[in-house]
């Protein structure tokens, strides 16, 4: 596929392994310690999985997971929401399939369908509103989530049913945004991340320029990324370049995709439609100011939360789930308690087991499954 | 959700609403195109265009020149790592 295969090349691969290799055994010698670089995004959790992206690297280079997939930080309490909201006779429920089996405090979306619920996965809102057009005597639902990537998506769709004069049709609104929570990471007493890998499609959408507090405030070097393997290998090596020079700036390794101001268009649908929330709730790190979006006031006829009355539960996570550890990068998905043994993608306990983005669910499907028991008999990890 | 695929526009099937055929991989669909047509430009004008579609939309232009630059790049890389290899290889000890 033309913009695909040439960036999956590996003899390219192979050239760059080199390159990071050769420049990381020089910072180790500097430092004595490993660096930590976090990709954000689930997209590239995934894209270093599945092409065995780690197994490239030298010791000298940790990549730590971070929290970028919008179905695993979704809090209990939003997917009961979710529940209840589908359980009403008069409604349909749309959602993207990644969010089907995330589990609630009592059942996932999947399992309420199962039980009688009107479910229904659609691959666009625009689906979701065409769906509202069809059926003028149901209630539509969209359930909206993701970061940036997303919003503008949603919002054109909302937008468009108000042009429309859809009135059956509404968002239940859960979208999140990168920035706020890059910065929560930055200031955590317990993550020293040396450098990140940033969110390519939420680029293509805000632009470079909400990324400059990164180097101007935290003195931390940021590539803003692409997600076949060769993107993740070239970034890689543009942060260790940095780190060696001792400097930081943002580079944009995508240019192909990300325009430096972002998208206009998208960001002004963007704004028309959604304003910040004081703080949204995420599942494993807890609540974090203005990391949230909601639909303006202009739009409240398209507001599931209002239409309903929505009051938002706070639903901690099972006990024995350590998915705000995994998260936050203390511990590696395989040193959790419950890790492959009661939970797994069949039957996930934690969210971060559920999406194929989710960094539980990619060592699972993708990692040396001897390797990783042993590992666990080896640290003693109780089974 | 969060993953882009690369398509090229076909048709425009919408000027009003800013609707166009996508094909990605032989595979057809309707999807819309307002975040890669600018204000006051006109929708047939990106037929032939390759986006990158998420969720029904075209999301952003994928700029040939930039992926070029960027492969050249690489390929660079690739040649200064043969010649880093053939030299460490012949060097005095």
């Amino acid at each position: 596929m033309k913009y695909v295969d040439e960036f999956r090349d590996p003899e390219r691969a192979a050239a760059l392994q080199q390159r990071i290799k050769h420049l990381a055994a020089q910072i180790f010698a500097r430092r004595g310690r490993p660096l930590q670089l976090m990709e954000f995004c689930g997209g590239h959790t995934h894209t270093i999985f599945r092409y065995g992206i780690e197994q490239l690297l030298p010791d000298s280079i940790e990549l730590v997971h971070g929290p970028g997939c919008p179905v695993c930080v979704l809090p209990r309490g939003r997917v009961d929401d979710c529940v209840a909201l589908a359980q009403r006779p008069e409604v349909i429920f749309t959602t993207f399939g990644d969010a089907m089996r995330v589990p609630g405090s009592r059942q996932s979306l999947l399992e309420a369908k199962a039980a009688g619920a009107d479910v229904r996965m659609v691959y666009s809102p625009l689906d979701a509103l065409a769906l509202a057009r069809k059926h003028p005597s149901r209630e539509v639902i969209f359930f909206a989530l993701g970061f940036e990537t997303t919003m503008p998506s949603t919002a054109l769709t909302v937008l468009r049913a108000a042009g429309e004069n859809i009135g059956n049709f509404s968002l239940f609104c859960n979208h999140i945004t990168t920035v706020p929570t890059i910065k929560a990471i930055l200031d955590s007493a317990d993550m020293k991340i040396d450098g990140f890998l940033a969110p390519g499609h939420v680029s293509m959408v805000v632009g470079e320029t909400p990324f400059h507090f990164v180097c101007d405030h935290y003195h931390k070097p940021l590539v803003i990324t692409g997600f076949e393997p060769l993107d993740i290998l070239q970034s890689l090596w543009m942060l260790l370049r940095q780190i060696h020079g001792g400097y930081c700036s943002v580079e944009n390794q995508y240019s192909r995709v990300v325009a430096s101001g972002g998208n206009d268009a998208g960001l002004n649908a963007i704004h028309q439609v959604f304003e910040l929330r004081e703080y949204f709730e995420w599942r494993g790190l807890g609540s974090i100011d203005h990391s949230g979006v909601r639909i303006r006031e202009q739009y409240a006829a398209f507001d599931a939360e209002r239409k309903f009355s929505l009051v938002n539960l706070q639903i901690a996570d099972p006990k024995s789930c350590q998915c705000g550890e995994v998260l936050k990068g203390v511990i590696r998905p395989w040193q959790c308690k419950v890790f492959g043994e009661q939970c797994n993608p069949q039957k996930p306990l934690g969210a971060l087991m559920v999406s194929s983005e989710g960094a539980c669910a990619a060592y699972y499907n993708f990692g040396d499954q001897q390797a990783l028991i042993r590992l666990r008999e080896e640290n003693g990890v109780s089974v | 959700m969060c993953l882009g695929i690369p398509g090229r526009i076909v048709a425009i099937t919408d000027a009003d609403k800013l609707m166009a055929r996508v094909d990605v991989a032989g595979v057809q669909r309707e999807i819309n195109i307002a975040c890669v047509v600018d204000p006051g430009q006109a929708p047939d004008s990106i037929i032939g265009t390759w986006v990158l579609v998420h969720v029904g939309f075209a999301m952003s232009r994928i700029d040939e020149q930039e992926a070029q630059k960027t492969l050249q790049l690489l390929a660079e890389l690739g040649e200064m790592q043969e010649e880093l290899t053939a030299m460490q290889s012949t060097a005095q000890p």
